[in-house]
């Protein structure tokens, strides 16, 4: 409960202002078909009108909320209206992104902390990698990937895991090299080599910044999928799209309250894994 | 004929031994000109100040470090050679198991590493657990148990795969008197029994002469040897032993030893 209430307090806030500003930017057109009609509109008329319109330029958080019930449980998940039928498609690219770019991540990762001509080398094309914007490179893809026939989930996937590979980096290479000196040395009085010291001790010191990094990674792998989509068929990304193609502003808002969701339970998934790993680790803080 | 032989040769020895480390301020002489022989079964303590070089000296023995000059041999082979045959086990300054482990699965360690079939594991494992007084602890993880015992088990990891020597760095160091007093008396039963030759580095006086058959006292810049000091006391003793005549001008003859080589100045 007393966890609850500051939440509570200041979903509250962002609602009063959320209608406030749907009265107010939503306001120029009912005012504006009302002189069309030659009457005047006034008082909770005007601010009523202001909440129900088919396209409002912000649509009231009720208005968003039905869109996401009407996505969720008014169709079948097979429509091309279901949120669910788009956010599936979504979550594929995400996960299937998402494996590969974790696998990447942490073998470069095990590669820049073995080898000095890759630790030299691999970062700052990393880092530069990602000061690209994704959405001037993901056309560009398509296009690549579309004359290879490749399919829509695997140019999503693989923007994904573009932009999810470079947190597991940055996480990894600092969790490899987690290992104090002391540990180390023990290594070397048994003889061990770097893959028996990898294996031994790298990785398992390293489950705390993976999972630090996965959190990150998860979130920008979607971020991903849903930039791969926006010249596809469907997904959360195509839905967003066409939202704005037609003024369909509700849809709109109904798709990135679903993608927001999804985000927020692939975060708290991980986490739950995350605590359960580390605690049998003996690692959890 | 070949094991009469090795008896007879010394465990440890080094010669005109020198350690210089390159460092940004220059060279740093770690050890100069230290001449030492260790025969098997000795229980030999390093101490000094700190930057005297006796974890450097320690280290190198292990192949930790490399010395830059004079020569070192572990049971008359280069101290590389010597840790590929497994022949010692090192205990440090912390215990250093890892949490992800049971104290078993700490002491398999380097077991697994050197390839020990799975059976012959837990016979060492139940083995080496009864000689450091943790039977029935194998099962526990790391952080339910106290520093002490923690310590222990890491001496028992050093002890699991059969090394004739033991090396020490300090191994009690951070453990409160009390505890530390009663691993002494420990570590000397466990000398008795096992009859590993045993190099402990420490700080304090009365714990290099309640230990030791040989006392190394060092002094710093260079790191050297000032005194070798043969202890009389028997092998076997009781923590009284530490209010008799001859404990005290042992320590008598530590402190002297330390304060020739200007170890008090700083």
């Amino acid at each position: 409960m007393n966890r609850l209430l500051p939440i509570l307090t200041v979903v509250a806030a962002i609602v009063v202002l959320w209608y406030g500003a749907a009265v107010w930017l939503n306001g120029p057109w009912v005012q504006d078909q009302a002189a069309r009609a030659g009457v005047t509109v006034s008082g909770m008329d005007f601010v009523g009108q202001t909440m129900t319109q088919d396209r409002p330029v912000l649509p009231a958080p009720h208005q968003v909320i039905k869109g996401l019930y009407d996505g969720v449980a008014g169709q079948a998940i097979t429509s091309k209206k279901s949120l669910i039928y788009h956010g599936w498609i979504t979550l594929s690219g995400t996960l299937l992104g998402f494996v590969i770019g974790t696998g990447l991540g942490i073998l470069l990762a095990v590669g820049i902390v073995h080898n000095k001509a890759m630790d030299l080398s691999v970062m700052p094309w990393a880092i530069a990698s990602q000061m690209i914007p994704i959405i001037a490179i993901a056309p560009m893809l398509a296009v690549v990937m579309n004359s290879l026939g490749a399919s829509g989930i695997v140019t999503k996937a693989i923007i994904s895991a573009y932009l999810s590979f470079f947190p597991v980096v940055v996480g990894m290479v600092k969790g490899l090299r987690s290992p104090d000196a002391m540990q180390l040395d023990l290594l070397r009085t048994y003889s061990a080599g770097e893959a028996t010291t990898l294996g031994k001790l790298r990785l398992p010191s390293s489950m705390p910044y993976l999972f630090a990094s996965l959190k990150v990674g998860i979130a920008a792998s979607l971020v991903g999928a849903i930039v791969g989509e926006l010249n596809q068929p469907a997904g959360l990304g195509a839905r967003l799209l066409s939202g704005s193609y037609y003024g369909q502003t509700v849809q709109i808002w109904a798709a990135l309250f679903a993608a927001a969701t999804m985000a927020a339970l692939l975060v708290v998934g991980i986490g739950r894994i995350e605590t359960v790993t580390l605690r049998r680790m003996g690692m959890a803080r | 004929m070949k094991d009469t032989l090795q008896q007879n040769l010394p465990v440890i020895e080094a010669r005109a031994l020198g350690l210089t480390f390159q460092t940004g301020d220059g060279p740093v002489d770690a050890l100069k000109d230290v001449n030492l022989t260790v025969e098997k079964g000795d229980f030999v303590s390093f101490i000094g100040p700190s930057g005297c070089g006796k974890t450097t000296l320690l280290r190198a023995i292990a192949a930790l470090e490399h010395p830059t000059s004079g020569t070192l041999t572990v049971n008359g082979m280069t101290p590389d050679e010597a840790r590929r045959k497994r022949a010692y086990g090192y205990v440090f300054q912390a215990a250093g198991l890892y949490p992800w482990r049971t104290i078993a699965g700490n002491i398999k360690l380097p077991l697994e590493i050197m390839g020990f079939a799975r059976d012959e594991q837990e016979a060492r494992v139940k083995n080496v657990l009864q000689l450091v007084d943790l039977e029935g602890f194998g099962k526990k993880y790391p952080w339910q148990l106290s520093g002490g015992m923690q310590q222990r088990a890491s001496i028992a990891r050093a002890l699991a795969f059969d090394a004739d020597i033991l090396l020490m760095d300090e191994p009690f160091g951070a453990l409160d008197e009390i505890v530390r007093d009663r691993l002494n008396e420990e570590t000397l039963k466990l000398w008795a029994r096992t009859n590993k030759t045993i190099v402990f580095v420490t700080h304090s006086i009365p714990e290099a002469v309640y230990l030791s058959t040989k006392i190394v006292v060092m002094s710093p810049r260079p790191g050297r040897i000032t005194d070798v000091i043969d202890s009389p006391l028997p092998r076997e003793r009781p923590l009284e032993i530490r209010d008799s005549r001859a404990f005290i001008e042992i320590a008598h003859r530590v402190r002297e030893g330390l304060r020739a080589g200007h170890s008090y100045e700083d």
